[in-house]
């Protein structure tokens, strides 16, 4: 079908060179025109120009369709086929990637050494600060304790593909889709904390709208005095990975080190609440603005990311098992 | 020796579809920032040195509808699609001297990864579409040519042989 299409709009160059890529395509002085786009023949500059109209008009009717796109149809299907294959092929490269985290674990553990003992020397100074630290404890405590009752009720997932960064867009694929419960607008986390959302699914895969992304717009709360505020990705991973927050109270000053987690929306969709996010790393504000703004370091790694969970009601059934808040698996 | 038609169909699909996979699920193994390899287009550039610009236009409208629509994409569909077509327009025009020197071919692929994520870029911020900050968008460009560049010698004479022979006979009709 390719190869038929593209000679049918070449047909109409003469044959003697449009083919001849065993010979020397150059041709006799004095008879070629000479130069940059000297191959352009009326045939190729039609066909080239459909496809680039074709182009910008999937661009229309998908930017055009808002959230529910036409072309809706054609990502499950792409999804659906290509979801299995990527997490076949993660599954075939696994051993490698074991193996060279084997091989660069040695510095890491040295920097690990190194990143420990300057953290144990920061926890002696905290320590004296106790009282203060076990208020922000009972604040942060009676949040988890939220969290607890309200149960949630998680399915783990792989991370098997992602995104790379010339899409400038931060997603990744995970393996567990529609037949195991996972829907649109449903929470990812992982051990250490938020990761992100779902943006879609297939029947056997979904994509993940990480928080990192210029896109994700996170509802966050300071646990020490419960301020509100909105977090912003930046679209960078890596070390420089972090999140902006603005305040709604433009008279609060966040505490540097303090924890940000979830403050949650309507039936737990897109974000449930109490998921720690990340910490205040600095604070800024601009003369132009009353309020402080605060950037916050994720305590999730998402250069490493691998297991993760997504938040699925908790009577959910599927093909694979539901971890209940309480520690039961189903 | 030159193959069968269906045959070539079936390599030259398989030849995009891995390039697509293998960008999404292994070369995260060998991010720098993120930024991985971009296989894809180099499967579209030796694909318009190696049989001209309207086969590498129908290729890189493939291969880039599929990066458009695969899982993790996220983005505007269409936007990756317009790329690489531009792409093979520009690497059919200079495929002569491409073939005849390995400098000219690997600069051809340098301005070619430039071209297609400035592309891809611009029009993101004319859609709004996962707009970065300049700064950050230059910096992702630089390390994709660097990336391409490194990557192409490995794979494109190889790519362009395999294109080569998947031309249809001089007198098939």
């Amino acid at each position: 079908m390719t190869g038929q299409l593209g000679d049918r709009l070449g047909s109409r160059r003469p044959r003697a060179f449009s083919r001849g890529a065993r010979r020397p395509l150059r041709r006799p002085s004095g008879e070629a025109p000479t130069g940059f786009g000297r191959d352009r023949t009326p045939g190729s500059r039609i066909g080239v120009g459909l496809l680039m109209l074709a182009s910008l008009g999937v661009i229309t009717v998908d930017a055009a369709g808002g959230s529910s796109s036409p072309l809706d149809p054609a990502r499950a299907v792409v999804g659906s086929v290509l979801g299995p294959v990527e997490a076949g092929t993660a599954l075939a490269v696994r051993p490698l990637r074991e193996t060279l985290g084997y091989l660069s674990s040695n510095d890491q553990l040295r920097a690990d050494v190194a990143r420990l003992s300057a953290q144990n020397s920061q926890l002696r100074s905290q320590a004296e600060q106790v009282p203060l630290d076990r208020n922000r404890l009972a604040e942060l405590d009676g949040l988890t304790r939220t969290a607890n009752q309200t149960g949630y009720a998680l399915v783990a997932a792989r991370v098997v593909g992602i995104g790379p960064m010339q899409s400038f867009s931060r997603t990744v694929t995970i393996d567990a889709g529609t037949s195991s419960g996972v829907r649109k607008d449903m929470t990812v986390l992982n051990n250490d904390g938020l990761v992100g959302r779902v943006v879609s699914a297939t029947s056997t895969s979904a994509v993940v709208l990480l928080i990192l992304d210029t896109e994700s717009v996170v509802g966050g709360r300071l646990s020490s005095d419960l301020e509100i505020g909105f977090l912003r990705g930046r679209g960078v991973t890596g070390d420089r990975g972090r999140l902006d927050l603005d305040l709604v109270d433009n008279s609060v000053t966040p505490a540097k080190g303090d924890v940000v987690v979830t403050w949650g929306s309507q039936n737990g969709v897109p974000y449930v609440s109490g998921i720690p996010i990340g910490r205040v790393e600095s604070v800024y504000s601009t003369p132009r603005e009353l309020a402080k703004h605060a950037v916050i370091d994720p305590f999730v790694d998402f250069t490493a990311l691998d297991v993760v969970g997504v938040v699925v009601p908790r009577r959910t059934h599927g093909d694979r098992p539901v971890i209940n808040g309480r520690g039961g698996t189903r | 020796m030159r193959m069968s038609r269906p045959w070539a169909l079936v390599l030259t699909g398989g030849v995009v579809l891995l390039a697509v996979v293998l960008q999404v699920a292994v070369l995260d193994l060998v991010s720098v920032n993120g930024v991985v390899p971009d296989l894809a287009l180099i499967v579209v550039v030796a694909a318009s040195i190696a049989r001209g610009p309207q086969f590498g236009a129908l290729l890189g409208f493939a291969a880039g509808l599929l990066l458009d629509l695969a899982p993790p994409a996220d983005h505007v569909a269409g936007r990756w699609a317009l790329a690489l077509v531009l792409v093979a327009v520009l690497a059919g025009r200079v495929r002569s001297e491409a073939r005849e020197s390995a400098v000219a071919s690997l600069a051809t692929v340098a301005v070619c990864a430039f071209v297609a994520s400035s592309v891809f870029a611009l029009s993101g911020v004319v859609l709004g579409d996962h707009a970065l900050p300049v700064a950050e968008m230059v910096q992702v460009i630089g390390i994709a040519v660097l990336w391409d560049v490194v990557v192409a010698p490995l794979l494109l004479p190889v790519l362009v042989g395999l294109f080569e022979r998947t031309r249809p006979a001089e007198l098939a009709f």
